[in-house]
């Protein structure tokens, strides 16, 4: 079984839950930007093995489906159609052999999933099939896909009878996108007119954002003396804040140490909704206690559960 | 030593604010002793220069559990056996085609083609972390006679296996990479190789020598290790003294 690019967007990836363990290597984890969306997606196709899916940017173009394959997307909705039918998001389908998924723009968010029961089974590298672009690592050979690539997919796939009632809520994809964030490692370094510049002002993504990060304009943050630290850990969404003051969102494909101060780290369960931000949309900060972000991330991973039947 | 949130999933332990030996043996001695307990929740530990970062599952261990546990961790008994220094004998074919710096170099350190090749290769680098780029190595011990800043402007592709440095520090471009520091050599080693069964060369504690050979001796090692025929020789040596 495999699934054809035959159109690809500008950016599809092979993509899972992150190459986790060999950071102290310098290997950056990766992963699916959208956690929710991936998971979520596998969820409804019976995936239980954390398998790879294909995430598509902005534009999902076409893709066949060599033989009869459960499949469900998520995340940003790009209107998809099976062989010209309009198809729904957050349910699992069954598309016949030789069927042709398309799918435009997304008309509000950024990224969309695409889970296929049994997964897009590339060889994994260092426990992941996460593709790593910068380093051509994991993934298809290590790069986006272009036309004419054929990824297998595994052969364990669910009767369809077994998945077919499986939903998950459709998430909204605001342009204004409010993080929750804990203070950072590095916070002292700023000044207090820094800080209140941080978590009042209303940042735009810049084009110049992508699966390493998002950098952002708007307020400078004033530092006390610069932000040059000694090199350390980069945790997933710190939030950088380099001379002049724009603050960096730091994501999937982070290097694993850097040497900027951090301002906040975006709690875990905001990730997603970073992730599906598109240049041009609004980001605000809110800085929430540690003992409250770990309530919050309880009680979200408690609805996730909830709604993924676990 | 003190530990603050790095997120809702990430503790980091700070210790004093400098690269030195003795502040980075207790980064690495906190990170064996956490390992050493296998802490539940604790997924990854990433030791820097002078920080620890150790990622949790807030599910499994809170904030104010998992800090409290390190903070005992970092106050009570370190080893007491002495650990073996290990060392790691990094071919390295200094000039011919790999170091296009080292002319350059000669001039602003005043010294000899020679004898900036028996200083840099007479030393036992420290191996601090790993970062930056998949198996990048931060090395301790460079001679300060070695020092030189970093080009203006960045090189936009330096081949994998390039030796240089950059200010006070050394080291070895393990992938194809932009970068700004001076070249003085190349080995034919792989300090990442995907294919390989352990892609990453070195760990972070452990030490690096550079051995000097000729551009003969690096195809040879080229083509061994191609071959799959080559290891990296290691020694290791009693008594690295610890400091906790």
């Amino acid at each position: 079984m495999s699934v054809k690019i035959l159109l690809p967007g500008p950016l599809t990836t092979v993509q899972d839950g992150g190459r986790y363990g060999r950071q102290s290597a310098g290997i950056p984890p990766a992963g699916a930007m959208d956690q929710e969306a991936w998971e979520t997606g596998n969820y409804l196709v019976g995936n239980e093995q954390g398998e790879a899916g294909l995430e598509f940017t902005l534009f999902g173009g076409s893709t066949q489906f060599t033989e009869d394959t459960v499949f469900a997307l998520t995340g940003a909705d790009m209107c998809p159609r099976l062989d010209g039918q309009r198809v729904a998001m957050n349910v699992p389908h069954l598309a016949p052999g030789g069927s042709v998924l398309h799918m435009d723009m997304a008309r509000e968010g950024c990224r969309t999933y695409l889970a296929a029961a049994g997964g897009i089974t590339v060889p994994a590298v260092m426990g992941s099939r996460s593709t790593y672009i910068k380093c051509s690592m994991g993934g298809y050979k290590g790069r986006a896909l272009k036309a004419g690539d054929i990824l297998e997919v595994g052969a364990d796939q669910k009767n369809f009878e077994e998945v077919k009632d499986r939903k998950v809520q459709q998430r909204m994809f605001p342009r204004e996108i409010v993080l929750r964030v804990v203070e950072g490692p590095q916070a002292l370094y700023f000044t207090d007119k820094g800080k209140k510049t941080f978590y009042h002002s209303a940042y735009t993504i810049s084009g110049e954002s992508d699966r390493m990060g998002y950098r952002l304009s708007g307020g400078a943050v004033e530092s006390k003396n610069g932000t040059d630290i000694i090199s350390d850990p980069i945790p997933l969404g710190a939030v950088q804040v380099p001379a002049e003051g724009q603050p960096i969102v730091l994501l999937a494909d982070r290097q694993t140490t850097g040497g900027y101060a951090k301002i906040a780290v975006v709690c875990s369960f905001d990730i997603p909704r970073i992730a599906q931000g598109r240049p041009g949309d609004l980001v605000r900060f809110l800085p929430v206690s540690i003992e409250e972000a770990q309530d919050m991330l309880r009680r979200y991973r408690k609805e996730l559960a909830i709604m993924m039947k676990k | 030593m003190r530990c603050v949130p790095a997120g809702d999933c990430a503790i980091l332990a700070e210790f004093p604010q400098e690269i030195s030996t003795q502040t980075n043996d207790r980064v690495h001695g906190l990170a064996r002793k956490i390992s050493g307990r296998q802490i539940p929740g604790v997924t990854e530990l990433v030791p820097a220069f002078c920080s620890l970062m150790i990622y949790y599952q807030p599910q499994v261990v809170s904030y104010g559990e998992l800090k409290k546990r390190i903070e005992e961790l970092e106050e009570g008994e370190g080893e007491t056996a002495q650990r073996k220094k290990r060392i790691l004998k990094i071919p390295c074919c200094y000039g011919a085609r790999f170091g296009c710096d080292l002319a350059d170099m000669e001039q602003y350190m005043n010294l000899t083609r020679d004898e900036i090749i028996s200083i840099h290769s007479s030393v036992d680098y420290k191996i601090y972390m790993l970062g930056f780029l998949p198996g990048f190595v931060y090395l301790g011990g460079l001679d300060k006679r070695l020092e030189i800043p970093r080009l203006k402007i960045p090189r936009i592709k330096i081949q994998p296996g390039a030796v240089g440095i950059g200010g006070n520090q050394t080291g070895v471009y393990p992938l194809a990479s932009p970068g700004g520091w001076r070249l003085l050599g190349g080995t034919p080693v792989d300090f990442y190789n995907p294919d390989r069964e352990e892609p990453i060369l070195c760990r972070a504690g452990e030490y690096i020598r550079f051995i000097p050979i000729t551009i003969d001796d690096y195809y040879d090692i080229r083509r061994m290790i191609q071959k799959g025929s080559y290891v990296v020789e290691a020694e290791e040596q009693e008594g690295e003294r610890l400091c906790q």
